[in-house]
């Protein structure tokens, strides 16, 4: 059976099953019969469930606001690249 | 001339029915419509300020990197070889801007992203206790949302980066490794790192009362 330190190199791959069925079965073994690293992945997958279950909070509005005048004074710029020469 | 493809070049599949589909938009923005940029830019602005503040730290070096990398993209929109996802490539930009205001701010005194980090201390576990089954239920969404900043805050630039990258805005590991001009295997350590400091620092909010369990493996 794996150690508990084996274990954990592999558990990124585990959680993200990105692992073939014959290391997965292998380390589904060790999560079965090791309470400790059960924990550990029940606790570390309910951590990236709480992460990915927040959504990313609106821009403050003069964020936004000065964003698109920027943006407005680079596209004025672009469409006028060439001013006409002084007289 | 410089180019801003990142080097991705693996081609995306269609989005499903009815999700935005940003090659639409790409493709009127290239042909110089700036209503399709703005409609690009207004639909990435949160997550592209959220990212820069997750790695600036800090409110005023976020509203410049999300100017300079909106500003950087459309500028250099005409060289986008469309071999990436629009987004891949503006948070390619938006990653390069921030961690040069990390790096140019002269009193911090945190980890450069290139350290090597292999001191093998970071993985160690020292609580292992049970979370209640909806732990994020005891939590206004908005406490829920400070408790998570603050801890995605408490970690290492280098571990931080890679867990925002990976975990919040879901760029692949091949994807977090070209943004960040780190290895496969830097991504995947430092990312394991993150996971389990930051399960660490949850489990004494999350913990089921009484399961005070703590444990070194």
């Amino acid at each position: 059976m794996l150690t508990c330190k084996e274990f954990l190199h592999e558990l990124n791959e585990f959680l993200d099953e990105s692992v073939s069925a014959e290391t997965r079965a292998e380390l589904q073994r060790h999560v079965n019969e090791c309470p400790n690293c059960f924990v550990i992945v029940d606790t570390t997958r309910k951590t990236l469930r709480v992460f990915k279950g927040v959504t990313e909070k609106a821009i403050p509005h003069d964020v936004h606001s000065r964003l698109m005048k920027a943006l407005e004074k680079k596209m004025a710029a672009k469409a006028q690249p060439h001013a006409p020469p002084a007289q | 001339m410089m180019r801003y493809d990142g080097g991705m070049a693996a081609m995306d599949p269609a989005p499903p029915a009815g999700a935005f589909d940003e090659s639409v938009f790409v493709a009127r923005a290239r042909q110089g419509d700036a209503e399709a940029f703005n409609e690009l830019v207004t639909h990435y602005e949160r997550k592209i300020f959220r990212l820069a503040k997750h790695i600036t730290q800090n409110d005023e070096d976020a509203e410049d990197v999300l100017q300079d990398a909106f500003l950087k993209a459309y500028e250099h929109l005409p060289d986008f070889q469309g071999q990436s996802k629009f987004y891949t490539w503006i948070v390619r930009i938006a990653v390069n801007e921030s961690l040069m205001k990390l790096r140019k701010r002269k009193s911090d005194r945190t980890v450069p992203l290139d350290e090597p980090l292999e001191t093998g201390e970071d993985t160690v576990i020292r609580e292992i206790a049970v979370w209640d089954d909806d732990p994020e239920r005891k939590y206004s969404r908005e406490e829920l949302a400070n408790i998570l900043d603050e801890a995605v805050q408490g970690l290492r630039p280098a571990f931080r980066t890679v867990f925002v990258l990976r975990d919040i805005e879901e760029l692949s590991t091949e994807e977090t490794a070209e943004a960040l001009g780190i290895s496969i295997p830097a991504v995947k350590s430092r990312l394991l790192r993150a996971r389990l400091q930051l399960r660490e620092k949850l489990t004494r909010l999350f913990k089921r009362k009484g399961d005070d369990v703590f444990a070194y493996m």
